[in-house]
């Protein structure tokens, strides 16, 4: 294989909004590429819809305390506050930053940033629903790209599209690049850089019905597993309560923001029952669970019962039109249905890891569970777990998790890179990368041991055993399901064996990734015997904050996963019951 | 029900020009045009190359033609297109196997219009005011996700690739119409040479093409229209 190589001061892995805002923040203070497996604007950050949280008070009194409570209530406790509190104070200017960026923010009449409710959040601790997601329409991922992107442009920002990064090469516990496969050609890249930022985004694509992208397969947590750094909180992955019934595809909970209803196969508006104060703009892992008890009672609608309604049809053409066009689209042109008129069948979907690499506030990657930095190493995004997020993410605190963390760990990385000297790395540092992959091209091809029908087991088996509710049964069961089919991925084969554009070659890789995402998911999920955000277990159905106030740290042990434990760290909120 | 799928395949390893193969496929019919390719890669052939990434068409990767139209593969269901469906890369950019082109000549138009806000006044604390109505004069190509449909329709691109193209033009107009951005005149200089917006000819395919529903060549329009303001 043919093999160029490249030295960089920094390197950021993924570009879509936490890799910009950090490519933004880099750029101008040290030779820095972004490597990205798509293009900039592919990136999911586009597919994120409702809005940005930040106490702009725009619409009324609000304040970023308020807005660090719900945050915390709503990640069940599990969320270090300090690094919430981070979150929430930098909201502000994060927004305002953008703004004057040109982000396109909708308007109110008197020409400010406007905002809008959003689950979970809700002002005076709790007292009624906040308008405080800064939206541009239900676009505002969308928006946050292109407008992050554009800066970079007008930057000068050196991007390398269509690379797929495959290692990370630390050497005595010090970064010196990564290893990255340029898809066009086949051809393999040494990227010398001290300072590497992985955001890579998340990896929904181990369960079957999910909101994200082919894409999104734990890329960047994988690599560094696979290097023995541990991932945090991986037993809590969210899954989104409104997804498009079968298809997964989001509907924003800004639908249910401008006044959109939940309804059981009676019509029942059900939300009442389980969260009366603010009902369908309760937390996602709440309404998530109450749509499955609702299914699993007999309560869905459809010929098979497993789907409920989303209901629009009050709201008029006109809020539909101009707030919430492209979720409308997406269901006019997927389920035929016309929203303005007709409710909409949705059920739960795979949406976002709370979990991922452990970094600190200052997005500094972490190589245990006592806190020791790893130098040079940062992660922001869905990839890291600062962990503002906790249990539980509200809606809107991820494109604010991009921007704010994003930004952290483009300062960090100037930080090292202007306290440290270049790092050499020699020319057979591919080396063991380059006879993996000629292994894999090499092998026959066979049925058995191809990349779709082990994936497509493994997220069969991952949606019927470690989705909203878990036992001790169904995570053991999943753990042996796990066990065999990576027994069948050492065997793992292609029939591509061409150079070009081979992406069979690169979804064989991010399998890999995937059983490791699923590997960790499934042992953190089996030791937690409490129930708290979005895991829930029905063996253990009380939080227990006595002994699990605690986020998990999973470590690759040979084939195993082992598990250490690191305290939350609390501040302004005591851990309560959680009621809405 | 079993459809047949024809589409046209190019290997640079072993293909001097593209051939036409045919798949018969057991599909649904709500099914999407990417799930079609997917069923194709997975249990057919592997090296089947075309990009995709969210399947809901907000990502612009996998801009195709199908039975001759530009569209996105993962917007468009079974059901909507005649079979046999023929399922071709877009046109006026080169292939570099199967449905996948070389994007840079459509990036580096992209780039020559400026496609940022360019405002060096000092915006204060708080963010910039706009009015609700100013917001609304370029919200229509903000929805622009470079997926190249358009570009790629035009005749006028297929024939001088030096054209900007369509893509490049929206890109221009959400900032020409930004009520926040100073470089109008700049963009507009650029948009008024012979490479730029006046080689547009109104075919309107861009505008049947774009999968979010920008009317391209009405922004196209206004764009000629505004370079006429500047000396």
């Amino acid at each position: 294989m043919k093999v160029i190589k490249h030295s960089f001061d920094g390197v950021i892995v993924g570009a879509g909004g936490a890799g910009l805002r950090a490519a933004i923040e880099a750029a101008p203070h040290m030779k820095l590429a972004v490597i990205t497996k798509l293009y900039p604007t592919r990136s999911h950050t586009g597919a994120a819809q409702g809005g940005m949280s930040a106490a702009l008070a725009n619409v009324e009194e609000d304040n970023w305390n308020w807005h660090s409570f719900d945050t915390v209530k709503g990640s069940d406790y599990l969320a270090d506050q300090p690094a919430v509190d981070i979150l929430c104070k930098e909201a502000i200017d994060s927004v305002v930053e953008l703004e004057h960026w040109g982000l396109p923010f909708s308007r109110l009449e008197n020409g400010k940033i406007a905002q809008r409710r959003f689950g979970g959040h809700t002002v005076k601790e709790g007292e009624a629903p906040a308008f405080r997601a800064c939206y541009a329409a239900d676009r505002t991922g969308h928006m946050i790209l292109q407008t992050l992107y554009q800066k970079c442009v007008s930057m000068g920002v050196t991007f390398f599209d269509e690379f797929q990064v495959l290692d990370i090469k630390i050497d005595d516990g010090v970064c010196k690049g990564v290893i990255a496969y340029e898809i066009a050609t086949g051809d393999i890249h040494i990227f010398e850089a001290r300072a590497v930022t992985f955001a890579t985004g998340g990896f929904g694509k181990i369960y079957k019905v999910s909101s994200n992208a082919h894409s999104l397969t734990g890329d960047g947590p994988g690599i560094l597993y696979q290097k023995g750094i541990p991932l945090e909180d991986m037993e809590f992955y969210q899954f989104h309560p409104t997804g498009i019934y079968r298809l997964g595809i989001l509907l924003s909970e800004a639908a249910r923001g401008e006044g959109g209803i939940l309804r059981n196969k009676d019509g029942e508006r059900f939300m009442e029952r389980y969260a009366p104060s603010i009902k369908d703009l309760a937390p996602r892992d709440m309404v998530s669970r109450a749509i499955a008890t609702e299914i699993s009672e007999g309560n869905g609608a459809g010929p098979n019962n497993d789907f409920v309604y989303l209901d629009l049809t009050h709201l008029g053409a006109e809020t539909i039109k101009q707030k919430l066009p492209d979720i409308t689209d997406f269901v006019r042109t997927y389920v035929k249905i016309e929203p303005i008129n007709e409710p909409i069948p949705v059920q739960p979907t795979a949406h976002y890891a709370m979990g991922g690499i452990p970094t600190d506030v200052n997005a500094r990657v972490l190589s245990d569970a006592t806190g020791t930095v790893l130098p040079g190493v940062y992660s922001a995004g869905e990839s890291a777990c600062v962990s503002v997020h906790g249990a539980n993410r509200l809606g809107t605190n991820s494109l604010l998790d991009i921007v704010v963390f994003g930004k952290r760990a483009g300062q960090s990385m100037v930080d090292y890179v202007s306290s440290t000297k270049p790092m050499a790395l020699s020319d057979n540092a591919a080396e063991d990368l380059t006879s993996k992959i000629e292994n894999l091209m090499e092998k026959d091809h066979s049925l058995e041991f191809s990349v779709p029908r082990i994936r497509e087991e493994l997220q069969d088996t991952m949606e019927e055993n470690a989705k909203i509710f878990r036992s001790e049964d169904s995570l053991e069961k999943q753990t042996k399901i796990l066990s065999d089919l990576r027994d069948r991925y050492q065997n793992v084969t292609i029939s591509d064996k061409g150079k070009v554009f081979n992406t069979e070659l690169l979804e064989a890789i991010e399998l890999e990734y995937l059983l490791d995402m699923s590997d960790t998911t499934v042992a953190s999920a089996l030791h937690r015997k409490e129930s708290r955000g979005a895991h829930s277990r029905v063996d253990h159905v009380e939080r227990d904050d006595k002994n699990w106030l605690k986020h998990s740290f999973a470590f690759k042990n040979g084939d195993s996963v082992k598990l250490e434990y690191k305290d939350v760290e609390l501040g302004n909120y005591e851990p309560k019951e959680r009621k809405y | 029900m079993d459809i047949k799928v024809n589409i046209l395949r190019y290997n640079p390893d072993t293909d001097r020009k593209g051939h036409w193969e045919e798949y018969i496929l057991e599909a649904d019919p709500d099914e999407r045009i990417l799930d079609l390719l997917h069923k194709v890669k997975w249990f057919d052939d592997g090296s089947l190359a075309f990009r995709r990434s969210c399947a809901h068409g907000v990502c612009g990767s996998d801009a195709m033609v199908v039975n001759g139209e530009n569209m996105l593969a993962c917007q468009v269901l079974v059901k909507e297109v005649s079979t046999p469906i023929k399922i071709e890369p877009i046109r006026g950019l080169p292939v570099i196997k199967d449905l996948v082109v070389n994007m840079d000549s459509f990036f580096d138009s992209y780039k020559k219009v400026m496609p940022y806000l360019v405002n060096d006044d000092e915006p204060g604390e708080r963010e910039r005011l706009q009015s609700p109505e100013d917001r609304d004069r370029f919200e229509d190509t903000t929805k622009c996700i470079l997926c190249a449909a358009c570009t790629t329709s035009c005749p006028v691109f297929w024939t001088a690739d030096t054209y900007v193209g369509p893509a490049a033009i929206v890109n221009a107009h959400r900032f020409v119409f930004d009520s926040r951005d100073n470089a109008s005149k700049q963009r507009l200089e650029i948009l008024k040479d012979v490479d730029g917006a006046f080689r547009c000819r109104t075919a309107f395919n861009c505008t049947s093409a774009c999968p979010r529903g920008i009317q391209v060549t009405k922004a196209i329009e206004d764009v000629k229209r505004e370079t006429l303001t500047i000396n």
